[in-house]
């Protein structure tokens, strides 16, 4: 059952900026509060507003659970292949790998008030977005199995 | 080259390939059913390969560390930290390395079962995964060196355990044991975390090595002692905490029960480990020794008493799974009573741990063994209870031969691995208190007499006409029981030989809390 056009419209309306603000918690993990977990969580509410104004069937039409299911196994997957890669570089499991090799993700950090560098901290970003993208998969699913099993009234 | 990564990387490939199989399961499960199950053997089959060379390593070269995120394994004190390990360390010593062997035997036993036991279920992709993970949270808790890395990866082991419990929904029994499992052990999770903090708010450190050379015995630590003791001893299923096991147990599907045992090991490891490591001699030893001694007594004869009467054949197994604990709580707890009196440690409280340690690695054998057993008779009849069961001994004699063999291994008979550990607990334990002896002893006759009622009333007496369509348990699971009962009667054949290898190099680093510092710490 959907809800009245005014939320599905607000819904409409928010989601985009939900996303950005939650991938701009992600991406600035490793600058500002917050992180992978926090911005996949924040992506996550913007699916849950859309579930909510939205009836289930339309839902899974548009989102598919396996497609959510998929970003949960990326995001798991880039994480340990993350960590693992660093074996290659004779260093052990976790190490910020990224550091020692290329120019991406690789710039010193500014000492005292700076306004924040984006390339920098190596491995750490992108841990994060891996994280991110997990998280936001995971509640997803979570939250559209449970949708599953409610009963419309009305 | 290749060769030289794994070897340097051995106890971050221990936790790293398990935890990479079960991320890319759902994944390769798209590819098909068979391809999946592939998958998981293989990944399971290269987590043992790992944890033996793990094993051979420590043994013949001493205790391996492994620092995360270092630019060396052995780099465990930063030169620029002030000598205080910074980086989550993994500190696998002869202990931690036999408990890594005794899971992941088991965990490839339950894994060749799970490809016919779990054959009929929906979802598989999510349950290979859970069982993949429930894997690494108990190879992850007896091989980590840091306090707050043990809460996760005991975390990781509860919340598996605790969706593979209710992963059969079985009308919402299974749920309602996997809920009371999974709230227990959040609050032991929890009271093992606050211990954390205050160890952490008075010594500025989560490394064990590093607490333990720094630890005082003050009242925080005593309270610390007493809930990291409550909470890792009801994980591990010892009277009076033993509550969640047989709903839990029970109502899981049986592979799960067998890797639940070994779960529940990991936590009495953690236990071990927080006494003689973490504290050592700095507790009063000789007061725990008894507490825990009592907790062991108290464990084998209320399980087997309670285990006696039930006539759900799991049920009645998992109150058995409680006594068995108990003698691995007795062995170990006779063997810190007298951990400050060398002489007396030497003439039996050494003999009493080996026992107590030996104890463990047959308990996850042979229980593993009679919960494969139980799920085979449940797959073929379709029900656990006793009284319903009959005659079954005319259509399926393999699983009745492993029943025989898990049966007479649990009561302590010879020639099989349970009376080689029990009798030496018993020899130990006479010279320290021979009451205690007597009690262990009537509890292994009690089990005898247990698992003679079980097996008359399963394979014994005329084929019953309902069951009369009953065949042979399939092929995987009759391989799965048959390599745990291999074990069960090689290590009861040759007791002196694992002994010598795996048992006594673990009792000692168990007890030189000396080493386990200087391990991580250097020289010291």
């Amino acid at each position: 059952m959907n809800m009245s056009k005014i939320v599905r419209e607000a819904a409409n309306l928010l989601f985009p900026f939900i996303l950005v603000f939650g991938f701009y918690i992600v991406l600035h993990g490793h600058l500002t509060p917050g992180g992978g977990f926090q911005g996949g969580a924040v992506i996550a509410t913007g699916f849950v507003l859309l579930f909510v104004a939205y009836s289930y069937p339309q839902i899974t039409e548009r989102i598919g659970v396996g497609a959510l299911h998929n970003t949960e196994t990326l995001g798991l997957l880039l994480f340990i292949v993350t960590a693992l890669i660093a074996l290659g570089f004779g260093v052990t499991f976790f190490t910020n790998w990224m550091l020692d090799i290329g120019p991406i993700l690789n710039n010193p950090v500014a000492f005292g008030p700076n306004p924040g560098d984006l390339n920098t901290a190596g491995v750490i970003p992108v841990m994060n977005i891996a994280v991110g993208i997990e998280v936001l998969g995971a509640l997803s699913v979570i939250v559209l199995y449970m949708m599953s099993g409610t009963k419309e009234t009305i | 080259m290749m060769q030289e990564i794994i070897l340097q990387n051995l106890p971050a490939l221990l936790l790293a390939v398990p935890m990479l199989g079960a991320f890319a399961t759902p994944l390769i499960g798209r590819a098909g059913g068979g391809a999946r199950n592939l998958w998981t053997v293989a990944v399971m089959l290269a987590t043992l390969a790992i944890a033996i060379v793990l094993t051979a390593q420590v043994l013949s070269s001493g205790t391996v560390v492994y620092t995360f995120g270092a630019g060396a394994a052995d780099l465990t004190v930063p030169a620029d930290s002030g000598g205080i390990p910074v980086r989550i360390i993994f500190t696998v010593d002869a202990m931690g390395a036999f408990m890594t062997l005794s899971a992941s035997i088991v965990g490839l036993g339950v894994m060749l079962y799970s490809l016919s036991s779990a054959s009929r279920s929906t979802g598989q992709n999510g349950y290979y995964a859970l069982l993949l993970l429930l894997v690494v949270g108990i190879l992850g808790m007896v091989c980590t060196g840091d306090m707050f890395n043990f809460f996760v990866f005991l975390e990781i082991n509860s919340l598996a355990g605790a969706a593979l419990v209710a992963y059969r929904v079985d009308k919402g029994v299974a749920v309602e044991g996997g809920l009371k499992y999974a709230v227990l052990s959040t609050l032991g999770g929890l009271l093992v975390l606050f211990a954390i903090a205050l160890l952490y708010g008075q010594y500025d450190a989560l490394n064990i090595a590093v607490l333990a050379s720094r630890i005082q015995f003050t009242p925080l630590d005593q309270i610390a002692l007493v809930m990291l003791l409550v909470a890792l001893a009801m994980k591990a299923g010892a009277v009076p905490m033993h509550f969640w096991t047989p709903d839990a147990y029970s109502m899981a599907p049986s592979a799960i029960t067998a890797l639940l045992v070994v779960a529940s090991q990991a936590s009495l490891y953690g236990v071990f480990r927080v006494v003689f490591t973490l504290y050592g001699l700095t507790l009063n030893y000789v007061t725990i020794g008894w507490i825990i001694i009592i907790l062991g007594v108290l464990s084998m004869f209320v399980g087997v008493t309670m285990a006696i009467p039930q006539k759900d054949v799991k049920r009645l197994m998992a109150y058995h799974a409680v006594s068995q604990t108990g003698y691995m709580l007795l062995g170990v707890g006779v063997g810190l009573a007298v951990l400050g009196n060398p002489q007396l440690l030497d003439s039996y409280g050494v003999i009493a741990m080996e026992g107590g340690i030996f104890h463990i690695i047959n308990h996850a054998m042979y229980k593993g063994l009679l919960f494969l057993t139980a799920g085979a008779i449940f797959y073929r009849t379709g029900t656990r209870n006793l009284n319903q069961l009959g005659g079954l001994g005319h259509s399926m004699k393999w699983t009745m031969v492993f029943f025989i063999i898990g049966a007479l291994a649990i009561a302590g008979i010879p020639p099989f691995n349970g009376f080689a550990s029990k009798l030496m607990i018993y020899e130990s334990v006479f010279l320290f208190n021979p009451l205690l002896a007597i009690i262990a002893m009537v509890v292994s006759i009690l089990t005898l007499a247990s698992f003679v009622k079980v097996f008359h009333s399963i394979f014994m007496g005329p084929r019953l006409p309902e069951y009369a369509e009953v065949r042979e348990a399939p092929t995987p699971m009759l391989i799965g029981m048959g390599l745990l009962s291999l074990l069960v009667v090689l290590f009861g054949i040759f007791p002196q030989e694992v002994v010598d290898i795996l048992i006594t190099p673990a009792a000692s680093a168990l007890i030189d809390q000396g080493g386990y510092i200087a391990s991580v710490l250097g020289g010291a």
